[in-house]
């Protein structure tokens, strides 16, 4: 590789702050990431952490910073973005099967106003059979359990063939054999050299799972390698308490706008 | 379901407004003639010879299919409440269009009402954005204001020196009658712009109602299809009051797709039976109005499509009440008959498997039941195939396929007992009701993992054996004392 060739970070944030009725949910968030990395995201529950997702994404516009992927704001760049939302963030009862929703991942690569081609459907079902789902293929999506649902909506993800993946808490309400499942899936992409920002919710198998962390509480509370951030004094500052007096005035600023 | 509530009201305001406004909907009739028969009157409906009858019939089946197909996106996007106020939001447009020229002009019509919904829908957002209301106020609100404004506007165009005196009923309850050429035409470019969209754009349109967070990820806009639907519906809307009226305009978006949606699991399928429900409660309200003499065109609509949705939610093959019944019905007769296989197995084995018969009486002691109660489960498993009566009709023998299912009942009850006393640390006594229940719904992928889970066990927590598989397909118990095979029908 070329010495003055940079390593381009696959995903910057700068001094990001995100208000939610005015009330701060993230604020002056820096962030650059480096690629081949499983990474989780780790904080108290309203520390964050799914708006920090989507405010990756731009689903969520904020109120000052900005976001880089590959170098390039997120819109030119999203083809090489893959997302696994939260699970509740969807109609269950909405009348589609497990391997119409993973073809949803190769829209994208379809583009608008044509079909999903017997390639496309090829590389659906590979991922389906990745997370072991295949035999489910024609179900109706509702008639799924927590774990199988989770698992399509990470064929879908994988479906994409992206460069990053972000996941709003893919482990809730999942099965221990999904979960270990799930983590392998993981695993082998980061190999493959992707790069994966996970939001997790639990703090046990986030030391084990992920090689570096970061620690959110409405501001980074640290980034870096698990053994070095994954410490008593930061998970302390991390889960002590809000920062109460930092949030109330700039939601008093907020208002006074 | 909210949307089931929504249809409810909506079939009970098409039935208040068709009795009470019988008189005035009298304007609202296809047919002027009222002297032949109803068998005439339809063999004439047939022959499509009556132009405004065939104008009528085309507009009526034009606006089925649009609005089947923008009420199944109301459906699944959950805005049917959306769709209700903007049909009654569109009303003072209509009034104003008549009044440009005080003529009606489709063209005038068409701006005014478009322009109208579109006030409507900004109002809503301005609303929501503003103030602490949230979506279901803010539409309820824009409703009835709009409404109310649209009447005003009507009684004073009623009231002009040389008003048209055919302004408010017509586009309250619908006149499908009174569709002229231009009409059809508005309305079949509609149904084809809409046809066209969904066909072009049909998998965007079906990832933006079913993840919208997804959708937007991969750079799709969300809210351009958004809009683009609802300046669509808006078209179809305003397109659909000559024939079917303002206040039931709604009802014919949301009925024939909420009959749809109970149909099927797949959104392709629910498109194209939305559309063919509205095409067909729209021809057989129009077929209807045109047999009975003075009965109006929108409400008998909504009904034929109430009807459809109703033997939807009754027969529907997968969801339908009358499926579910019969579902659970059979549930409960099978469990019946497993019971009463298990008790025979039972008997059998206090005498050690010593012979293959067991007394109705005996069976009548361990089941507590009576003779009669017995002897009628006895000549069900016959049926069946899984037991026979002797000749005296006192005692019964199980066949092999009884025998099978005897065991596979009783190594589920046994299995499940081990396995809440061993791996969930219940009580011994504490077991026996559950596993009366889990015996029956066990699969063999489960019944596998317990049997390697508890090591493969013979004996269950109160020391009965557990038949395994050799004994199921040799047809042979292993005795309570021993582990030699013994008993029934088999070779030694």
């Amino acid at each position: 590789m070329n010495e003055s060739e940079r390593v381009i970070a696959p995903l910057e944030v700068h001094d990001l702050t995100v208000t939610y009725h005015k009330r701060p949910v993230l604020y002056g968030i820096d962030l650059e990431v480096t690629p081949g990395k499983l990474i989780g995201i780790i904080g108290p529950n309203g520390a964050g952490k799914s708006t920090l997702i989507k405010a990756i994404m731009g689903l969520i516009k904020p109120v000052s910073g900005w976001v880089k992927i590959f170098g390039t704001p997120y819109a030119e760049n999203s083809h090489r973005v893959g997302y696994v939302p939260q699970r509740e963030s969807v109609d269950w009862d909405f009348p589609v099967n497990v391997m119409e929703v993973v073809l949803m991942g190769r829209y994208g690569k379809v583009g608008l106003c044509r079909r999903p081609s017997k390639a496309d459907r090829d590389v659906a079902s590979e991922c389906l059979e990745k997370v072991k789902m295949l035999p489910y293929a024609n179900r109706q999506i509702g008639n799924l359990s927590g774990g199988q649902q989770q698992r399509v909506f990470l064929a879908r993800a994988l479906a994409q063939e992206s460069d990053l993946y972000l996941m709003d808490e893919p482990f809730v309400g999942v099965d221990a054999a999904t979960e270990t499942a799930i983590i392998d899936i993981l695993r082998e992409l980061k190999s493959r050299g992707k790069t994966l920002l996970v939001v997790h919710h639990d703090l046990a198998s986030a030391k084990e799972y992920f090689d570096e962390l970061i620690l959110l509480n409405m501001r980074l509370v640290a980034f870096g390698a698990t053994r070095d951030v994954f410490t008593p004094e930061v998970l302390q500052t991390t889960y002590g308490g809000r920062l109460t007096i930092l949030s109330e005035v700039v939601q008093a600023l907020g208002e006074s706008k | 379901m909210g949307s089931c509530v929504g249809t409810a009201r909506r079939v009970t305001g098409a039935v208040t407004v068709w009795l009470l406004m019988a008189p005035v909907a009298y304007a609202a009739r296809i047919s002027e003639i009222s002297d032949t028969s109803t068998l005439d009157r339809a063999l004439r409906f047939f022959s499509f010879s009556d132009p405004s009858l065939r104008y009528a019939l085309a507009g009526s089946i034009l606006l089925g299919i649009c609005c089947g197909l923008m009420g199944a996106f109301l459906v699944v996007r959950k805005l049917a409440l959306m769709g209700d106020a903007l049909s009654h939001a569109v009303l003072p447009g209509v009034a104003l269009g008549f009044l440009w020229n005080l003529t009606r002009d489709p063209l005038a019509i068409f701006v005014g009402a478009v322009a109208a919904g579109l006030l409507g829908a900004g109002t809503v957002q301005l609303i929501r954005q503003t103030t602490r209301h949230k979506e279901d106020a803010a539409l309820g609100f824009v409703l009835a204001s709009f409404y109310a404004v649209g009447i005003c506007l009507f009684t004073m165009i009623q009231n002009l020196p040389g008003g048209n005196r055919s302004g408010l009923d017509k586009f309250m309850f619908g006149q499908a009658a009174a569709m002229g050429p231009q009409d059809v035409m508005l309305l079949a470019a509609v149904t084809l712009l809409a046809v066209g969209a969904i066909v072009l754009f049909y998998k965007e349109l079906k990832i933006t109602s079913f993840d919208p967070g997804f959708a937007r990820s991969t750079g799709l806009g969300v809210q351009f299809f958004h809009y683009g639907l609802m300046l669509l519906l808006a078209f179809a809307i305003v397109a659909s009051l000559q024939a079917v009226g303002v206040v039931l305009v709604s009802a014919m978006l949301v009925i024939p797709a909420a009959a749809a949606y109970l149909l099927t699991d797949r959104f392709g399928i629910m498109l194209l039976l939305a559309a063919l429900f509205g095409l067909g409660s729209g021809a057989i309200g129009a077929f209807l109005s045109f047999v009975g003499r003075s009965l109006p065109t929108g409400p008998l609509m909504v009904l034929a499509a109430t009807t459809v949705f109703v033997l939807a939610l009754l027969f529907g093959p997968r969801h339908g009440i009358v499926a579910r019944w019969w579902r659970q019905t059979s549930r409960s007769a099978r469990v019946r008959r497993e019971n009463t296989l298990k008790a025979i197995y039972q008997v059998l084995e206090a005498s050690a498997f010593a012979t293959d018969q067991v007394t109705v009486k005996d069976l009548a002691d361990r089941r507590r039941e009576t003779i009669e109660e017995i002897e009628h489960q006895v000549a069900k498993l016959k049926r069946h195939g899984l037991a026979t009566l002797s000749s005296t009709g006192d005692a019964a023998c199980l066949t092999p396929a009884g025998w099978q299912r005897a065991c596979e009942i009783v190594r589920n009850h046994r299995l499940w007992e081990l396995y809440l006393t061993n791996a969930a640390r219940m009580a011994p006594d504490h077991v026996h009701d559950d596993a009366e229940e889990i015996e029956h719904i066990l699969g063999e992928a489960n019944v596998q993992a317990l049997e390697r889970r508890l090591n493969y066990s013979r004996k269950d927590p109160h020391g009965k054996m557990i038949p395994g598989i050799e004994d199921i397909h040799a047809g042979r118990a292993a005795s309570r004392d021993t582990d030699r095979a013994t008993g029934f029908g088999g070779n030694s």
